[in-house]
């Protein structure tokens, strides 16, 4: 019996996606093939942007490789655009006259560039930013030219000028709104991210509208002219003022559409034959343009194409990060607020920071960071599961941390999530999938995790918690037993278990006689076995072995926490929160003499303090420090009564 | 040519571990030394959230962010994949057991 046929038009995120949850639920189900216009395997579209800025390049974001689709079984027509949609004899017809039948179509043809009607918008050197070919037109320019123009100062206009101008070009974005990111951003913080891609040598025209594109003697684009009359030279034009999703073909073959391809909760499209997923469809009147809601509903597809009918899409809330290095921005659900909303705000311009949360009827339901966006995914969570925020209301904007009172260091944040967190937004994987995976496949790297689950395989920003996640669920020196036969890291193929034996029987008390005797693969072992090593020589030989200072986590070896700052809390012991006059004193003290500039009495006692003993150079008149642990740190048992 | 300043004596810099250095125009610059003796400077900031990059772990040419276990390439400033970024790395080098770094 043949297997039934499932054709996808379009090569993408959002299609190749759902062939990947389709085949993850029934692998054998269909004879599929793929059409993409694009001559390249699905790659990670979100990455062009570090690809532009030169941080990545285009063989690092390919998604599937070609081998992908061989070992899958299936059919992969690439740079192969696809013209008709026959409904009637359920088949479709390429450009070249290629065509395919089908039992199932699922249309993820994605969105272009809109591009502004204006004269002039199709000069060479005026392009939109959408695929592989985009930007490599404009890394080439950035070689030959020197004026760049940005129209449109959204995320994808912010990525491009911030990438072009990496790439040593002139960069100026133009920006028809009052401030950038309007819809990510309320002013505040808007002006604030402004002020710091200034820094970075971009320019920016605001409320600015183009009239014309002005063409040189080359023939190429050389100016941009304004409404207002001024001129200003571009010999590369990048529109970014908005995407419009690509659904003519499905609509010349009669397939209901509305500014988009329509589609119901479980992405079926007027005919029952076709699905559609992606930008290129309306969803309950919304079209979306960010990968995590377009993943949500690859999954709900591959449930129906594999005739489970379970689950539905209802919509997402989404949340943005601009990815431009060094500069920390989170916006998530309604940022604005308005009408019978709250607002708390905290802002720290001196310190770079922004923080409003949007409240309404005791829950969150939208909130801007700038600067801190560690607490970002918890935020989200918050308001994702609509979850009553009265009883933390006064600590929230604070963060998780203050919250929940645990602890400091990003570790504890990993391990004190909740399973149901989540903390890859692109792809919409839960705590509860990572730890599952991990422990179930005795993941180890967060390599192994990324295959596994694609957790931070998309944009990547979540690799550090991913990371902790993986720290906090296998441990460092602290192994639970069903990892025994796991090697501690990269570094050695010795388990946890069998290094502490090693130590034990052939009485090793250093460090490089550990890694001499078990072979280690490197010269001096890394962040995850040298604490482990250096711990396990201390406990089992404590008078013999000599701790190593540069083998701990620097809260070990200051006793106090390090902060998101650089800064450190201590926590002097008082116990029951009693302490005497002269301890208080004593406490006091130690603050005042280290410039302590502030002493918290929370619940616990915390007091942040950053110490720097400076010596200096009598040659060079340079000050340095030496590193906080090798100089009498306050310490916790200092102060212990 | 360039224009060496003397920073600190070799030994004043634990193996495998760091010095920073208050240097006006460029705020504070990390200088780490290797297990053998190898010694790199860098901005003393992680290209993630900032951490202080002089208070990780040095392992082979890399060090590991105290904040989120970032790795960054000792000699190049970069962030190891899949972490994208980098750090200014400034120029150091060790005479007659002096560390010194380009003016
Ligand atoms: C530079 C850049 C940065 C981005 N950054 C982010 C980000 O940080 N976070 C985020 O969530 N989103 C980001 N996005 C948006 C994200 O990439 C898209 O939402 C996502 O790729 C959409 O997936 P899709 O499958 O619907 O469309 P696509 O990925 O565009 O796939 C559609 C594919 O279909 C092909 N196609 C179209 N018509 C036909 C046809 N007739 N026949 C054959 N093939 C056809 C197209 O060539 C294309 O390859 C970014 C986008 C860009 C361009
Ligand atoms: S600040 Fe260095 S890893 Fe996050």
């Amino acid at each position: 019996m043949s297997k039934p046929r499932l054709v996808l038009i379009g090569n993408g995120m959002a299609g190749v996606r759902t062939v990947e949850e389709l085949l993850k639920i029934k692998p054998d189900h269909y004879d599929i093939t793929i059409f993409g216009a694009e001559p390249h395997p699905n790659y990670n579209r979100i990455l062009l942007s570090p690809v532009l800025a030169g941080e990545m390049t285009i063989s690092e974001i390919v998604l599937n490789e070609l081998e992908w689709y061989k070992e899958k079984g299936i059919k992969l027509h690439t740079g192969k655009q696809i013209k008709t949609i026959d409904r009637a004899k359920r088949k479709v017809i390429a450009e070249d006259g290629t065509e395919e039948e089908y039992d199932r179509l699922l249309i993820a043809t994605g969105s272009t560039p809109f591009m502004l009607p204006i004269p002039g918008n199709d000069l060479p050197g005026v392009i939109g930013y959408r695929d592989i070919k985009d930007t490599d037109e404009m890394i080439e320019a950035a070689k030959l030219h020197k004026h760049a123009v940005v129209i449109g100062g959204g995320l994808l206009g912010l990525e491009a000028a911030n990438g072009l101008k990496l790439r040593g070009m002139d960069v100026t974005v133009v920006h028809l709104g009052p401030w950038l990111l309007e819809r990510q951003l309320d002013e505040v913080a808007a002006k604030m991210l402004q002020k710091s891609l200034e820094d970075k040598g971009l320019k920016f025209l605001l409320q600015k509208q183009t009239e014309m594109l002005v063409q040189g003697e080359s023939g190429r684009v050389a100016a941009v002219r304004f409404k207002d009359g001024m001129t200003i030279p571009a010999d590369l034009v990048v529109m970014a003022a908005g995407i419009r999703p690509n659904y003519a073909l499905a609509e010349s073959s009669g397939i209901y559409c509305n500014r988009g391809i329509v589609v119901n909760d479980t992405m079926q499209t007027y005919d029952p034959k076709v699905y559609a997923v992606g930008e290129c469809v309306t969803h309950r009147g919304i079209a979306y343009g960010l990968v995590a809601p377009l993943f949500e509903q690859a999954k709900v597809a591959a449930n129906h194409l594999a005739g489970y009918g379970i689950g539905r899409y209802t919509g997402s809330v989404t949340s943005t990060k601009l990815k431009v290095t060094g500069i920390d921005l989170f916006s998530a659900g309604d940022y604005m607020g308005g009408e019978g909303t709250e607002e708390i705000v905290l802002n720290d311009p001196y310190g770079g920071v922004y923080k409003k949360l949007v409240i309404k009827d005791n829950k969150l339901v939208g909130g801007v960071m700038y600067g801190d966006t560690a607490d970002g995914p918890w935020y989200f969570q918050l308001l994702k599961d609509g979850r009553d925020i009265h009883d933390i209301r006064d600590q929230l904007i604070f963060g998780q941390s203050l919250v929940g009172d645990v602890g400091h260091a990003g570790n504890s944040k990993a391990a004190s999530m909740p399973d149901s967190a989540e903390v890859c937004g692109c792809n919409g994987i839960t705590k509860g999938v990572i730890v599952q995976a991990i422990k179930a496949k005795g993941l180890f790297t967060l390599d192994e995790v990324k295959k596994h689950t694609k957790a931070a395989s998309s944009c990547g920003s979540c690799a550090g918690l991913v990371e902790q996640i993986l720290a906090s669920t296998i441990g460092g020196a602290y192994t639970p037993a069903a990892s025994d036969k796991k090697p501690v890291c990269g570094c050695t193929e010795q388990s946890h278990k069998a290094v502490r034996e090693a130590i034990l029987n052939q009485h090793l008390i250093t460090k490089e006689a550990v890694f001499k005797a078990l072979e280690w693969k490197t010269p001096n072992g890394c962040d995850k076995c040298r604490p482990a090593v250096n711990y396990y020589l201390i406990s089992t030989w404590p008078h013999e072995a000599k701790d190593d200072p540069q083998s701990r986590f620097i809260n070990e070896r200051s006793h106090a926490n390090i902060q998101k700052d650089g800064t450190y809390s201590v926590v002097p012991r008082m116990w029951g929160g009693l302490t005497t006059p002269n301890e208080l004193r004593a406490i006091a003290d130690a603050a005042e003499k280290y410039n302590v500039p502030t002493v918290k009495s929370p619940a616990a006692s915390v007091s942040t303090c950053s110490v720097s003993r400076r010596k200096t150079c009598p040659a060079s008149g340079l000050t340095s420090t030496r590193p906080a642990w090798s100089q009498a740190m306050p310490t916790a048992s200092r102060f212990a009564p | 040519m360039s224009n060496w300043k003397l920073i600190c004596k070799l030994e004043d810099i634990p193996q495998l571990g760091s010095r920073v250095v208050h240097w006006p125009e460029r705020g504070k610059v990390a200088v780490f030394r290797s297990s053998d003796d190898e010694v790199f400077a860098m901005h003393d900031k992680c290209p993630h959230k900032g951490g202080p990059l002089s208070q990780g772990i040095v392992h082979g040419k890399r060090v590991t962010c105290p904040l989120h276990g970032w790795n960054i390439g000792l000699d190049d400033g970069k962030a190891v994949a899949p972490d994208v970024g980098g750090c200014k790395t400034f120029e150091v080098k060790v005479e007659n057991g002096e560390v010194f770094m380009a003016a």
